[in-house]
């Protein structure tokens, strides 16, 4: 049996026709293999995955720092998402609520006669607190159930206060996974809040939006820092530390970069059609990637400047990561890596891996469609199930006023034509080979079954899984939250990362999991002793 | 630091703010942790359980395993039982447990899913076992679903007809596994023959020893769940968590119990041992009194640090009852005792406790969030703040210092496995409690003022 079969072995009738389909095993790097993703988890499976709510509020609105985002339903997914996400935020001017948590907190009364009134005095009351620019208004499961026209009430507040009131219908159930989330999140920044601002479009410069940054650990500022010191200008970053009002103005941006493909390519197929700005799948994560990346952008923008700048940059970044760089390779060289996370993280970090010597061995995602696997040059084949059916697909049309001069085509044509990611992400497909495994919506089974097969020298995961692969003996970091540092982003963060690598690999616990007693006498020598009889 | 929170009290009807509890689920699944060889299992779509999950993982860091019913929207029109159906195969087996622990979601509640008649309805493989408890998450608190949880295994499981066991149930209350720890350790030194349910001890403090093992040796088993039909008496601590499943147990098996406040503190801790030591008809042995003994000596030794300084309590209705009355043991007076869990038999508790100490100006306050609290604080401070790791944001914005205690702690470690009930655990809390305060007093002090000896 190979490796695949032997996780698949235990898997009766009806699992087994689902799974066998989410588990491949990729022999040649860059074969074309097909993988199932994007469809429902089997029920009682112990998956990883969260729900819509999840990625709507926790992942894409949560981390808007000048926004009140409110929570409508029982106490709990509010709960849960407060403040867990290390989404980093600072407000100069100290109007920061990512501090906070604001729910309707719903009871048994408003299930019953429905919970319309009690947000429409919750939007109130924190209007009257707060004085919020922006209330976002986020549902959960009852929600839909009851019928609550959450839209109403937001239409309805906007004209009682004078502010932007966004609703997103975000109830758990629908979709299959986070991903349904995002993409009602991207729908409702289209629709009402990117752009909004109306500000006429300066001409073409350098003004960069960063999408799918959401400021973890800090990562959205190392690449700030970065960008900013070769000459961009960051006109709004979605969302990490983001603002409503950054959003605003986001249509007057030159070029988006995309960072996780997953959760906003949304948003950058819609801008494209808009505004005509052009969006560039970049990879901060890793060494050479974030090379890459920069070089990508500056040959965007095909300014000679820019480039040279970049070089410069980047030669003055290695430079100072080069001792700790070279340390780190010498005790990483050659180890074994799993990386399961999200949508876009597990092919991300396999760049990182490279960086220092590692190899990834078993990698998968929790919610990612085939287009994050195979690359986007399968979205046509795709087959909409029912669930992804229920989730709306805005269009868009181009904006007279706002529509950007781009690239001309030939210039764009020929970037592609190196490899450039414009307007396309690979997948991970691409990158791995060698009788690797790439495993869709893992569950704790799968997890288990596959440490046992590769013993990989670490596993990234999230925390669900993590004490878990500990307790068996495997070296774990969270790939969601970085075991609380960071960041893990640009050419410092990448020294974060193998830092954190190295210390979990080569923690002196590991050593002393086996007592003494269990492989030496310990009778030896006491038999005639009387303290012992 | 939490700037955005004005000190103007504002009367608020509908919106929470920085909430002091969570939903009912949580609660059910960590009570449904502490049996033998269970998988706590989610009906309702996955989100709920991959929350639970990972909240449970950061306050324990250790696995905490549950399955969901993973609910489509399909699943919310025709409801939910062939979810569950396929769901309880699945986990049988792949996961192999003895018995599955279904909770319900605001969303399966709202469907209505009928669940005793869909387990009944169900094929459940020889020998196997499957519970359940409605834990709406639109009613109480993540303290309900624990106490709702521990209800739904004694309805199915307690037998009347078990003969005497000569057992004393003990429910310990939502308390962390070294907490449980401490109660047997308590019980064994007397010599009382127990069962504790539910046992977190060994499920969510295992060893790493390099082999997982999804169902730990801990945890109390489904033969003792059935025998606390046959025990001779319950002990229910946590007045506001452990009684409704006490209540159930008397109701189904005429068992009697004793509800007692959780032994946090001289006087709570006295009541426990007086208590056991009634019902074994044993004596409190000598090493215990010494214990009882120590604390009493540290609490002299340290006095002069607490003596009216006043402090802020926050967290679940039990345990900030116990705590303050730690503090007010400890010579200090609670200014507020708040908990978000919406239960007026704490404000009854707290009211009691207060009056016999003479504390008049205290504020204590079931169903109501840290930001209230945080506005209250601004307005009067406090010299001590109590309570979960969502405190540490009051704590800094107002430079109070800070004791973590109860749940959850997100940040720190080691303290699930460290008690806080007990005399032993009542020392832990003096050195927590006076450490902070003796910290804040060398931060504090000018150099010509620093202590060496304290
Ligand atoms: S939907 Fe209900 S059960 Fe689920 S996390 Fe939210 S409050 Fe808790
Ligand atoms: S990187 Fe992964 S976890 Fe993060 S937002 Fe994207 S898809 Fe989600």
């Amino acid at each position: 049996m190979d490796a695949r079969e032997v996780i698949l072995d235990k898997y009766s009738g009806r699992v087994f026709k689902n799974r066998k389909d989410h588990i491949v095993e990729l022999d040649e790097a860059g074969v074309p293999k097909e993988i199932a993703a994007n469809s429902r988890s089997v029920p009682g499976m112990m998956i990883n995955r969260g729900c819509c709510y999840a990625g709507c509020k926790g992942v894409v609105l949560g981390p808007l720092r000048d926004t009140v985002v409110i929570t409508h339903g029982p106490i709990g997914c509010g709960y849960y998402t407060w403040g867990t996400r290390r989404n980093k935020a600072d407000s100069p001017d100290g109007r920061n609520f990512v501090q906070y948590c604001f729910s309707t907190d719903m009871q048994e009364t408003d299930i019953v006669f429905g919970g319309m009134k009690k947000l429409r005095q919750a939007i109130r009351e924190a209007v009257e607190i707060f004085h919020p620019k922006a209330v976002m208004i986020c549902s959960t499961c009852p929600i839909g159930l009851i019928g609550d026209d959450i839209n109403a009430v937001a239409t309805e507040s906007e004209k009682l206060y004078g502010i932007t009131c966004v609703a997103y219908s975000c109830e758990g159930y629908k979709g299959v996974s986070q991903s349904a989330g995002h993409h009602i999140a991207n729908n409702g920044l289209m629709r009402r809040v990117i752009g909004s601002a109306k500000d006429k479009i300066p001409e073409r410069g350098l003004r960069i939006n960063i999408l799918g940054e959401y400021n973890i650990g800090g990562d959205g500022w190392e690449e700030e820092r970065i960008l900013k010191k070769i000459g961009y200008e960051i006109v709004a970053v979605f969302t990490g530390d983001g603002s409503y009002e950054a959003l605003t103005h986001a249509h007057t941006a030159d070029l988006n970069l995309v960072q996780c493909h997953r959760s906003i390519n949304y948003i950058a197929e819609m801008m494209k059609t808009k505004y005509n700005i052009d969006w560039l799948k970049v990879n901060f994560v890793g060494i050479d990637e974030t090379i890459r990346t920069l070089r990508e952008i500056a040959d965007y923008f095909g300014n000679e400047e820019i480039k040279q700048r970049t070089e410069e940059v980047i030669a003055e970044e290695l430079a100072d990561i080069a001792e700790d760089r070279k340390f780190y390779r010498q005790k990483l060289e050659g180890k074994t890596a799993g990386v399961f996370v999200g949508g876009s993280r597990s092919h991300h970090y396999q760049n990182v891996l490279k960086d220092f010597g590692m190899k990834t061995v078993i990698a998968g995602y929790e919610f990612a469609h085939r287009d994050d696997y195979e690359g986007r040059e399968v979205i046509p084949n795709i087959k909409l199930d029912a669930d992804s059916k229920n989730i709306e697909q805005l269009t868009v049309h181009p904006d007279e006023q706002f529509y950007h001069v781009a690239l001309d085509k030939e210039r764009f044509d020929e970037l592609r034509k190196e490899n450039v990611e414009l307007e396309y992400y690979k997948g991970m497909f691409k990158d791995m080979g060698d009788g690797t495994i790439v495993v869709d919506d893992f569950n704790h089974y799968e997890t288990e079954k596959v440490l046992d097969i590769f013993k990989p020298d670490i596993f990234y995961s999230g925390i669900k899984d993590k004490y878990m692969i500990e307790k068996k003996g495997f070296p774990s970091n969270q790939l969601h939250s970085y075991d609380y540092s960071g960041p893990y982003a640009g050419f410092k963060g990448a020294i974060v990362f193998a830092r954190n690598t190295y210390l979990s690999i080569y923690a002196p616990a590991w050593k002393m999991l086996t007592p003494p007693w269990r492989t030496q006498p310990t009778l030896e020598g006491t038999m005639g002793d009387e303290n012992y009889a | 630091m939490l700037d955005m929170t004005p000190k103007e009290l504002v009367h608020r009807k509908a919106l929470r703010v920085n909430p002091a509890k969570t939903c009912q689920p949580v609660g059910a699944m960590y009570a449904a942790l502490g049996v033998h060889r269970c998988m706590p299992h989610s009906h309702g779509s996955q989100g709920c359980c991959s929350y639970h999950r990972t909240f449970l993982a950061r306050h324990f860091k250790e696995p905490a395993i549950a399955t969901t019913s993973s609910f489509s929207e399909g699943a919310c029109v025709f409801g939910g039982g062939s979810n569950l159906k396929k769901a309880v195969k699945n986990i049988f087996d792949i996961y192999d447990p003895d018995i599955i622990a279904v909770h319900t979601t605001c969303l399966s509640e709202t469907i209505g899913d009928d669940l005793k008649t869909l387990i009944q309805q169900m094929e459940i493989p020889e020998g196997k076992i499957v519970v359940h408890t409605n834990t709406p998450s639109y009613v109480g608190s993540h303290i309900n679903g624990f106490a709702n949880m521990m209800t739904g295994f004694i309805k199915y499981l307690s037998d009347k007809n078990t003969p005497a066991t000569g057992k004393v149930g003990i429910f310990p209350g939502f308390v962390n596994p070294g907490d449980m720890h401490e109660l047997k350790r308590i019980a064994k030194m007397i010599g009382v023959k127990y069962t504790m349910f539910p046992d977190t001890d060994g499920t969510m403090n295992s060893a790493l020893t390099g082999h997982y093992e999804m169902y730990p040796k801990g945890g109390t088993t489904v033969d003792e769940i059935r025998e606390l039909g046959g025990a001779q008496h319950v002990l229910a601590l946590g007045e506001i968590t452990s009684v409704t499943p006490a209540m159930e147990l008397k109701r189904k098996c005429d068992v009697d119990f004793s509800s007692l406040p959780l032994p946090i503190g001289v006087e709570a801790t006295d009541k426990y041992v007086m208590a056991l030591s009634h019902l074994s008809k044993r004596e409190v042995p000598t090493e215990l009194e010494e214990e009882r003994g120590q604390l009493l000596d540290i609490m002299i030794d340290s006095h002069a640090y607490y003596g009216d300084k006043r402090v802020a309590i926050a967290g679940d209705p039990d345990t900030v009852l116990g705590f303050a009355a730690f503090c007010l043991e400890l010579g200090m007076k609670p200014k507020y005792m708040i908990t978000g869990t919406p239960d007026e038999k704490f404000t009854k508790k707290a009211k009691e406790l207060l009056l016999k100490y003479g504390v008049t100006d205290c504020i204590a306050k079931a169903n109501t969030d840290l930001f209230e609290l945080h506005q209250l604080i601004k307005n009067e401070p406090v010299d001590l703040l109590i309570g979960g790791t969502h405190c540490k944001y009051i704590a800094r914005a107002e430079d109070v210092p800070f004791v973590r205690a109860g749940f959850p702690i997100l940040d720190r470690y080691v303290h699930p496995y460290m008690p806080l009930v007990g005399y032993r655990g009542a020392m832990r809390l003096a050195e927590l409690i006076s450490n902070a305060l003796l910290d804040r007093q060398d931060r504090d002090a000018e150099d010509k003022d620093f202590e060496l000896v304290m």
